[in-house]
């Protein structure tokens, strides 16, 4: 499957795995993070159960300096 | 006697507000807002680089969110939209923390904020449950319907974000705050000391400044000066000054006793 990730496109083997999967495919894991699927924030809570499908669009986020 | 500011239901013994941009890296970052005293720091919600080294330092873990009020910002976006989109992102990201900026900009080159965008976004986030600071012209009028919204907390720019040109109009400012039943802070604008202490003198509750501290050549001593200015503006703001008189010069030694 491909899915968009912060505007790239990301190619999977899998035909589906959750969002928690997908951030230790990320090495994103224990990093302060918030997501959003298709325009939904995805609840940290729901990670394990959130099944990602070809073509969706996620934002991946974090905090940085700003003023 | 403590004079502390409140916002949204929660007192801060600082009335510095600081931004976390610009600074070289994030040692100078926690050095400098730890010589300003702040206790309310701004951060701004952007995508994670991903795929790039694992391990790499994050602005969190300098500035854990267990020792500062986050206040995440709205930095960059230019709809309403985008806006509310962020913060709600911001909210997810910092466990259900409902203190906010939100701004709102109208071009690249000013920075100067769009109030239609901006009014449209603090309803619709006021209605979803946050505490809404909120970064605005220093039209009165807007000032007051920001807060007829619902918001927390109006803070007027004091000139350009980033400009360092102080406070180009006091009595707008001073308009502002004498019509305001929410605190009055003024962002964006402030070089140096001397606009911190002023804003404090003309009566806001707060000055929340990035650059001029992170742009300084020293900043960690800059964020110290501006610790020092707050602290000196509003005290000189609660003990009240002296009428300006233009010719009754009044000396302050007494005129009897003087030797012929």
């Amino acid at each position: 499957m491909q899915v968009t990730i912060n505007g790239k496109p990301r190619s999977f083997d899998a035909a589906s795995f959750s969002v928690a999967h997908l951030i230790t495919s990320l090495n994103l894991e224990g990093k302060r993070l918030a997501i959003e699927c298709n325009g939904e924030i995805v609840p940290r809570s729901q990670f394990a159960e959130t099944q990602l499908v070809d073509g969706d669009k996620l934002e991946i986020v974090g905090a940085v300096g700003g003023g | 006697m403590s004079d502390l500011l409140k916002i949204a239901d929660k007192t801060y013994h600082s009335r510095l507000l600081v931004g976390t941009g610009k600074y070289q890296d994030f040692a100078q970052t926690r050095a400098a807002i730890d010589a300003s005293g702040a206790e309310i720091i701004t951060v701004a919600i952007r995508r994670t680089n991903i795929g790039q080294t694992a391990g790499e330092p994050s602005l969190l873990d300098y500035l854990p969110p267990e020792e500062f009020t986050y206040l995440p910002n709205t930095a960059g976006c230019y709809s309403a939209d985008d806006a509310v989109r962020t913060l709600r992102l911001a909210r997810e990201l910092l466990d259900g923390h409902k203190l906010v900026k939100l701004e709102v900009l109208g071009d690249p080159n000013t920075l100067y904020p769009n109030m239609i965008e901006t009014i449209a976004a603090a309803k619709v986030l006021v209605k979803d449950g946050f505490d809404v600071m909120v970064y605005c012209s220093d039209d009165p009028i807007i000032a007051k319907q920001l807060e007829d919204i619902g918001c927390c907390a109006v803070m007027p720019l004091a000139s350009l974000i980033g400009s360092g040109m102080g406070i180009l109009n006091p009595w707008n400012l001073q308009i502002i705050i004498e019509n305001a039943n929410i605190p009055v802070l003024v962002d964006a604008g402030v070089g140096t000391a001397s606009d911190a202490a002023i804003a404090m003198e003309l009566g806001c509750q707060g000055v929340l400044m990035n650059t001029a501290i992170a742009a300084a050549r020293d900043p960690i001593r800059m964020a110290g000066a501006m610790k020092k200015a707050v602290e000196a503006g509003r005290d000189a703001y609660l003990a009240g000054r002296m009428p300006k008189k233009l010719y009754s010069a009044s000396p302050s030694s007494p005129s009897a006793g003087l030797i012929s």
